[in-house]
């Protein structure tokens, strides 16, 4: 946002500075290189000069105001240094370490505890505290993941705004008075927010802990690289550490476009999901009937035979690819080349069934998560962020509670930003169509004068009505002038794969087969012609033995597929199941060949979030065993069948996807590297959103240098350490950055390769019509809970004992309907199936309607959705 | 317990008195407590409800006043004070004693509390906040008994103030 405040002049220390009126005097004098200390002032919350450490001098002022609520003004005189400045920081620690514990050898935080830092520079080097000092029972858990210690708090507050103000649950709060006050929960109610491990880094002292990283490792002991969170397509940018070639935690790094530093819970304790003891280790080929390990040569000779079976016999159409959204931007490409550059098929989609098509994916005018900030209104129509893109839900959340966006939420059901919104159109799923239609009328009194774009999150609120609804209620939403669109796909790189042309119809870099063709045929040699099957196609075609070769890449596709029996059908149906995962999935169980693949944490590399910005994932840890990263799996088999990519590092591969693939021109390794806050593509659009300057905030907010406390530069913010060796470049490689600086850059790109028009979605869409309900039925609304039988939850120790448990909610008028009691099992018959599940009622279910989490449970939605319809109706049946 | 139908109308009319509702949390516990003796887990739950904010936050506004009982108490509420000036007038004596004659009855409930403004006639006491001065153990057993033969009345404890007064 474009900061418009006057300018005025203050000095601080006896040094002139300037800085936009009102700013708060602790951040003017951060941004200019003075550390004011402070505990309870974070830079995402709200000022409330709780803990008085910031206390400073201002000339003219009587007393001592706190740094963190006073704001600065032209001609301010502040002193930070003075001895009475000293005296009173001096005195507020003493008073704070009167009833800590000073337990620093056991406690987490040791190490890299603002408590112990700023003791040691501005606090007293003794106490005169000789009484008993308050006790509580050592750490309580508030939550299954958090830890409190009352012990250590020092009562900052950090935490409980956190959940009030960013998160918006509040099931933290302060208790009792004086010497007693304490963080406290609800009896039986406890601090169950998705965004809990936030508090534990913001936190302190080492008051609040964290269930998985607490014991396991001492800061000093710890390397980490940043890098962006791939659990889902927000792409919260973190911190990855690790002790002894073990991921033990990933810390949020405050990144203004995405994700201000906060992390989900998911995102955070997901790492555990590396270590799982199944993880595959080695190859395997299917000999006498069951898999067994094999050498990497053997396994790749096999699958490369495989499809070449199928390519002889069958030709090219006859083999597909499943999957690839969850890796990095590079694995994506290469995927893409083998399949179509060297097989030669267009059958190939990393959606798996659950998404929208690419069309409207990659031809819709985009929208940043910065936009939500400056928009007139937001648009929500898609799946609940809190459950799906938990960070964006906050951004969302903060852009209407914090700066006064009004939001118009077209929905189903309620969702985790119904109560935000300013205006509701419900619609029974599968008429988004007409509910579109309303949302013109419905908006113009909430706009009301209002600059700036409308942001539409738009996606797929339930994998239990099909992607047709929702293409038609784009088509219709993209006729409103002004709009901008986040297409809210959930898996982490999915974005990055459908740009880099693993989606049916589509060559990497945004163009469709027709408008690549020539490029592409002269890049790579070939291109397919004919478009393709998506992921639904491909099994249909595979269940009627149309498909001889199948290569599934990484989803864990029989529980991922909304459609069970067709999943199965299909992967039961083909020739030759060429599996690449990280674990031995169901699917996997059944493959022909087994290649076992690196995952997040493992390989360097980029990934692309839902706004189709690009940014660096770091590798920490080198896998166990002999898993490949898929780009090069990719390659050996590319090999095997007649054409050597010639790529050995992720770099190459950057900068062949920036010279070939049109979206990317110019977004080469270099760029990517000096990007601080990623790229968001196409560049054309946000070239002036790009920062070419290292990130200069340390990961721990205020983790610095305290044995230093002489001479200028007191506050030393640390560097983080961005990037593997390859920055601390030679001299000459500099110089070379130095030019590159000079954006922008002349597009070589594609030097000598034919042109290829950008894909626009020109929105005419023919839309079917949705069926009705007829007045028996319920119509499932399946959107997905945060905490899934995915693998990232269920392969996480911490996370699966959060995975709720399932039961089909209804509006509370449907059970007595029915005739039985809240919460008794009933029989729930669709189209495609049947199952018991128990009932329960909910007011906030509109009639008509039944609410199922998708992927809970060990049967569930995937047995009862039929994906050949555009709905799902159910009926229920007592069991009496 | 959940508030009778009777309460649940005032209530109603209490929220209604502020334009945020976050504000009635206190007069709300009053009334709670005035009907059920103390503020049960049940009413704080049904507070927030009924104005919108967490149980937690309830619980932790109304964890800051002594004067909300979070755990059952007897009819009578017996407040000694030990600070200073009572402490040097014999008040520790008053609370031992009391303590230790009403242990199992269910009927009065004891507790220490700090300064009550009373020092000139220390030691002081309250009884459901209803003042006595310049005590002995003696004369204190005979107020507190006074009360249970209802020759002395006492109002309720939370002072009888939720729906009028103060709310
Ligand atoms: S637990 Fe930590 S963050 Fe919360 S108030 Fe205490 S010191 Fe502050
Ligand atoms: S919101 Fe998404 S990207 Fe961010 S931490 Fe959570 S899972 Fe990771
Ligand atoms: S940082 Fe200013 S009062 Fe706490
Ligand atoms: S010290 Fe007891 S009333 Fe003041």
């Amino acid at each position: 946002m474009k900061d418009e405040r006057e300018i005025v002049t203050v000095t601080i220390d006896g040094i002139e500075m300037q800085a936009p009126k009102g700013e708060l005097l602790i951040r003017v004098a951060q941004d200019n290189g003075t550390f004011v200390p402070r505990f309870c002032w974070h830079e995402r919350m709200k000022p409330v000069g709780m803990c008085r450490m910031c206390l400073v001098e201002v000339e003219g002022v009587r007393g001592m105001p706190p740094a963190c609520t006073t704001t600065v003004t032209d001609g301010m005189v502040v002193n930070t240094k003075s001895e009475t400045v000293k005296k009173a920081q001096d005195g507020v620690l003493e008073f704070l370490l009167i009833n800590h514990p000073l337990d620093c050898p056991v406690c987490d935080r040791g190490g890299e505890c603002p408590l112990q830092d700023q003791t040691l520079a501005f606090g007293p080097g003794e106490s005169r505290y000789v009484e008993e000092k308050r006790h509580f029972e050592k750490p309580i858990p508030i939550s299954e993941l958090v830890l409190l210690d009352r012990e250590r708090c020092i009562q900052c507050s950090r935490c409980t705004r956190f959940a009030d103000e960013i998160a918006g649950d509040r099931l933290i709060d302060f208790g009792e008075r004086g010497g007693e006050m304490q963080v406290i929960t609800y009896p039986d109610d406890p601090f169950t927010s998705y965004f809990s491990g936030n508090t534990v880094q913001v936190c302190p002292v080492g008051a609040l802990t964290a269930k998985p990283y607490r014991f396991r490792a001492r800061p000093w002991d710890l390397s980490a690289v940043e890098t962006s969170c791939q659990t889902c397509s927000v792409g919260c940018r973190g911190s990855l550490e690790s002790s002894s070639n073990e991921l033990v935690r990933l810390l949020g790094v405050d990144v203004e476009p995405v994700n201000h530093g906060w992390l989900c819970d998911k995102g955070r304790f997901g790492y555990e999901a590396t270590h799982a003891e199944d993880r595959a280790r080695n190859p395997m080929i299917r000999r006498d009937g069951s898999l067994v390990e094999c050498s990497w040569p053997e396994a790749l000779d096999a699958a490369a035979e495989g499809i070449k079976r199928s390519l002889d016999l069958h030709g090219p159409a006859s083999i597909a690819m499943v999957g690839g959204s969850r890796g990095t931007n590079e694995d994506a490409y290469l995927w893409a080349r083998l399949a179509k550059g060297v097989i030669g098929t267009d059958n190939v989609d990393a959606q798996i069934g659950d998404g929208l098509p690419a069309e409207v994916v990659l031809g819709l005018p985009g929208a940043t998560i910065p936009d939500l900030d400056e928009a007139a209104a937001i648009i929500l129509l898609g799946p609940d962020l809190k459950e799906e893109l938990p960070v964006l839900y906050l951004r969302v959340r903060r852009a209407c509670v914090d700066l006064g966006v009004p939001i118009l939420d077209v929905s189903a059901v309620d969702h985790g930003l119904s109560k935000y919104a300013s205006a509701t159109i419900r619609h029974l799923p599968g008429e988004q169509a007409s509910a579109a239609r309303e949302i013109s009328a419905a908006l113009a009194p909430l706009i009301d004068g209002r600059s700036g774009p409308i942001v539409v999150v738009l996606g797929r609120s339930d994998v239990a009505t099909s992607a047709e609804p929702t293409v038609a209620a784009a088509a219709i939403i993209r006729e409103i002038p002004n709009t901008r669109f986040l297409v809210a796909l959930r898996r982490g790189n999915v974005r990055g794969a459908i740009d880099l042309g693993l989606a049916p119809g589509f060559l990497p870099g945004r163009v469709t087969l027709d408008a690549g063709a020539e490029r592409f045929v002269a890049a790579w040699g070939s291109a397919p012609a004919e478009v393709g099957l998506d992921t639904a196609g491909i099994f249909n075609a595979a269940s009627e033995g149309r498909i001889g070769a199948l290569i599934l890449v990484g989803a864990d596709i029989v529980n991922d597929f909304p459609d069970r029996r067709l999943v199965r059908a299909g992967v039961g149906g083909a020739g030759f199941v060429i599996c690449i995962n990280a674990t031995v999935t169901e699917a996997a169980a059944d493959a022909d060949v087994f290649l076992p693949a690196t995952v997040w944490g493992e390989k360097a590399g980029t990934t692309t979030n839902l706004e189709g910005r690009i940014s660096r994932v770091g590798r920490k840890i080198a896998a166990v065993g002999n898993p490949m990263p898929d780009f090069r799996i990719a390659s050996e088999l590319a090999l095997r069948l007649g054409t050597d990519f010639d790529l050995e590092t992720v770099e190459e591969i950057q900068d062949e996807i920036a010279r070939v693939a049109p979206a990317f021109a110019e977004v080469d390794a270099q760029l990517l590297k000096r990007a601080r806050d990623g790229v968001v593509l196409p560049l054309a659009l946000h070239r002036d959103e790009l920062v070419l300057e290292p990130r200069r905030i340390p990961v721990i907010d205020f983790s610095w240098e305290p044995i230093k406390p002489e001479g200028p530069g007191e506050f030393e913010v640390v560097e983080f350490e961005v990037v593997e060796p390859v920055l601390e470049a030679d001299a000459s490689d500099e110089a070379a950055a130095e030019e590159e600086s000079a954006l922008p850059v002349d597009i070589s790109n594609g030097a000598g390769l034919p042109d290829a028009q950008l894909f626009v979605w020109s929105a005419q869409h023919a839309a079917q019509p949705t069926p009705g309900r007829d007045n028996y039925a319920l119509r499932l609304s399946a959107g997905r809970s945060l905490y899934d039988n995915g693998r990232t939850v269920a392969s996480t120790p911490a996370l699966r004992a959060l995975i709720p448990a399932q039961t089909l909610r209804v509006n509370p008028s449907e059970i007595s309907r029915v005739g039985v009691a809240d919460g008794e099992s009933v029989r729930v018959s669709t189209a495609r199936g049947s199952l018991v599940l128990s009932l329960t009622g909910d007011a906030n279910v509109p009639a008509g309607v039944a609410v199922m989490p998708f992927n809970i449970g060990e049967t569930g939605v995937g047995d009862l959705v039929d994906v050949s319809l555009v709905v799902t109706d159910l009926r229920l049946e007592t069991l009496r | 317990m959940a508030f009778t139908p009777e309460n649940l109308l005032l209530a109603n009319e209490i929220v209604a008195r502020y334009p945020k509702t976050k504000s009635a949390i206190l007069p709300l516990a009053h009334l709670a407590q005035d009907q059920d003796g103390y503020l049960t887990q049940d009413a704080m739950r049904e507070i927030a409800g009924m104005i919108g904010v967490t149980p937690a936050e309830v619980l932790g506004t109304c964890s800051f006043y002594t004067m909300f009982k979070r755990d059952e108490v007897g009819r009578l509420v017996v407040s000694v004070c030990t600070n200073v000036t009572c402490l040097v007038m014999g008040g520790p004596e008053v609370l031992e004693h009391l303590e230790q004659r009403y242990a199992s009855d269910k009927e009065v409930t004891i507790e220490e509390v700090e300064c009550l403004a009373a020092c000139g006639n220390a030691p002081a006491m309250q009884v459901n906040y209803e003042f006595h001065e310049s005590l002995t153990p003696g004369s204190a057993t005979e107020i507190i008994e006074a009360y249970k033969a209802g020759e002395l009345t006492a109002r309720g404890v939370s002072g009888g103030v939720a729906g009028g007064g103060q709310g």
